[in-house]
């Protein structure tokens, strides 16, 4: 969620900067800085190899890839791929999916961590706040393999709640295996692991804000309600745009481990997504062509998001992500 | 009676504020606990009381610890423990020794290509190549089925270098100068003056790094064919979520019984245990280190 942020600021920091550069020669610098790029040099490789070199395989799209004749041997299809995509029920399907669970995400994942921000922060024992930060932030470090497993435990065909249901007479209902409210269960999951997390990046917002603020509005008789409205969500709003706009970039990503884990539970109707999409079709079932193809349409468009969504917020005034 | 952290011109708190509040916080710590809860219970219950109970256990009143004989005396789980400590160990060594060498080597602003280079690992930041693409290179480069494939494409991040880069830039010129006066060179400044000074953003990344090398179960579903090599992420989703999720399995004749619940919950509290145990350290740095990394403009 941070990691975008950073961007921005690391190309203009200070620290320790080389003196007179312009007038040293060329082969001097050299000898000069060759221990730094050395040292740059592990880390460049891997980012090479594993980043810039595959993002220039992502030809492959517009190729009818067959592994035993590698990149130079297979033959170019042109929008083939593409083609065969746009006419594949199966992908529709993930897209559609793929927008409700971000839908269902933004509505009802989004506001959490805001609205605990604005709870802890009122909480004056520090003991207490501390106690319910070390609480929620937990679940954020736990795998999704650990997380499917609770929430099997408790709320699976033999879990907790459907035995508590049981003894009492009630009907048991499998959450964890019913396609209907599969996208709820996937946004509940998300919401418990990583709400609590979330709350860190507000809480520095609500940190942030002068203590002045609410001390005169307090003093011209505003009460708690109107000084979280006129006071708190003013001063939250820069990080929550920004928070929105970093989602929406990531409006295509949902959740793939998570999913993957659970997809067969509920069968890939409910639950196929562009993510999962492109690995049964590329890594199991061997149309690479077609799994990139959906792989590159997926990039594209969320660069575009990131864009778009980075132009609306200069429009009504706000940072985003860059400057203009 | 005044709170220690509560201005003076809040006033006195109202009560039924104040128990609401009380009541929410204690709802939302226990919905967080409680399945921790009954995932240790249920691991350290005996059998006849999970049967009873109809497969888990709040409160055990009988403790056992067969659960965990049994784990640790198999041989598949016992050695995906081992095959996860190690591609842990390996993985955080390495992710950190490629990412506080680029830190250190990109600090120095108008060093030669020092612009280029950074740009070069900041544009990572706003795309990444597509599954497909990077599973062929790490095929290409025949890391298919070893444990590199686990540790080496995930191993750089440009967030963590920006991080750490962040933290050196802040440790003062002088020291730089009066190293240099010295005759140290950048390997010298790096190793007695960088490193002991930016212990503590380095122990932070490094914790989250083993936290994500502990946790990775899609990189060994993808890149290890043979089960043998599983760490113990997949080996959980086998036992854990196979087993129950898709429960049809089980029905099938000659099937392998599965194993019991508290052998499947003993599973997940090992697989947690590490974290709860690097966790003081993750809350007591995770803020400063994070956000001053991260958030302070």
């Amino acid at each position: 969620m941070t990691v975008k942020q950073a961007l921005p600021r690391a190309l203009a920091e200070g620290g320790e900067t080389r003196p007179a550069q312009r007038k040293t020669p060329f082969l001097a610098r050299l000898w000069r800085d060759a221990p730094l790029l050395l040292m740059v040099a592990p880390a460049a490789i891997v980012l090479l190899l594993f980043t810039y070199v595959p993002l220039l395989g992502s030809v492959i799209a517009f190729m009818d890839y067959v592994p035993f004749l590698g990149f130079t041997g297979s033959d170019w299809v042109g929008w083939d791929n593409f083609t065969a995509l746009f006419s594949d029920p199966s992908f529709w399907t993930a897209v559609w999916n793929t927008v409700q669970i971000t839908f269902l995400q933004l509505v009802l994942f989004f506001p959490v961590p805001i609205l605990l921000a604005v709870l802890l922060n009122t909480v004056a024992l520090p003991v207490a706040k501390r106690f319910v930060q070390s609480v929620i932030y937990l679940p954020h470090f736990l795998s999704w393999v650990i997380i499917v497993a609770l929430f099997q435990q408790v709320l699976g065909g033999a879990g907790v709640i459907n035995r508590f249901l049981i003894t009492h007479g009630l009907s048991p209902f499998d959450v964890m295996s019913n396609p209907d409210t599969f996208k709820l269960l996937l946004t509940t999951q998300s919401i418990w692991k990583d709400a609590g997390w979330g709350t860190i990046i507000f809480l520095a917002a609500i940190a942030a804000i002068d203590p002045a603020l609410y001390e005169s509005s307090a003093m011209d008789g505003a009460g708690a309600w109107r000084r979280f409205w006129h006071v708190t969500l003013p001063g939250m709003r820069p990080i929550i745009v920004l928070m929105l706009i970093l989602r929406l970039g990531d409006a295509l990503t949902v959740g793939f481990e998570q999913i993957l884990l659970q997809r067969d539970a509920v069968g890939p109707g409910a639950a196929e997504v562009l993510d999962t999409f492109v690995y049964y079709n590329g890594v199991v079932d061997g149309s690479w062509g077609t799994a990139t193809a959906a792989g590159l349409l997926k990039g594209v468009v969320s660069l575009f998001l990131v864009l778009a969504a980075n132009k609306i917020a200069h429009r009504f005034g706000e940072e985003g992500v860059y400057k203009r | 009676m005044s709170h220690p952290g509560r201005p003076v011109w809040l006033g006195k708190p109202k009560p039924v504020a104040l128990a609401l509040k009380a009541l929410a916080l204690v709802l939302i710590s226990a919905v967080v606990i409680f399945p921790f809860l009954v995932v240790v219970s249920t691991s350290l219950a005996t059998k006849q009381e999970i049967d009873a109970n109809g497969g888990y256990v709040v409160w055990p009143t009988q403790i056992s610890f067969d659960a965990y004989h049994q784990i640790f005396n198999g041989t598949q789980v016992a050695r995906s423990i081992v095959i996860s400590v190690g591609v842990t160990a390996v993985g955080t060594a390495f992710s950190l020794f490629c990412t506080v060498l680029a830190a250190y080597g990109l600090s120095r602003r108008g060093s030669l290509f020092q612009r280029g280079l950074l740009s070069f690992v900041l544009l990572t930041l706003l795309f990444g190549p597509g599954m497909i693409p990077v599973y062929l290179m790490v095929k290409q480069l025949g890391m298919l089925n070893t444990y590199w494939s686990l540790i080496i494409p995930g191993a750089v991040s440009a967030f963590n270098i920006v991080i750490v880069r962040g933290f050196i830039q802040g440790i003062p010129k002088e020291l730089f100068d009066a190293a240099r006066m010295d005759g140290a060179g950048e390997w010298r400044i790096l190793w007695s003056v960088v490193l002991p000074l930016s212990k503590a953003v380095i122990a932070v990344v490094g914790l989250f790094l083993a936290v994500g090398y502990w946790n990775n179960y899609f990189s060994p579903l993808l890149y290890l064919n043979d089960t043998q090599m599983w760490p113990l992420q997949l080996v959980m989703r086998t036992f854990v979520l196979q087993n129950n999720v898709t429960s049809n399995a089980a029905a099938i004749p000659g099937y392998v019984a599965p194993p019991a619940q508290s052998v499947q919950m003993a599973l997940v509290a090992i697989a947690t245990l590490p974290i709860l145990l690097v966790y003081p350290f993750l809350t007591k740095h995770m803020s400063k280190g994070m956000l001053t990394g991260a958030i302070k403009g």
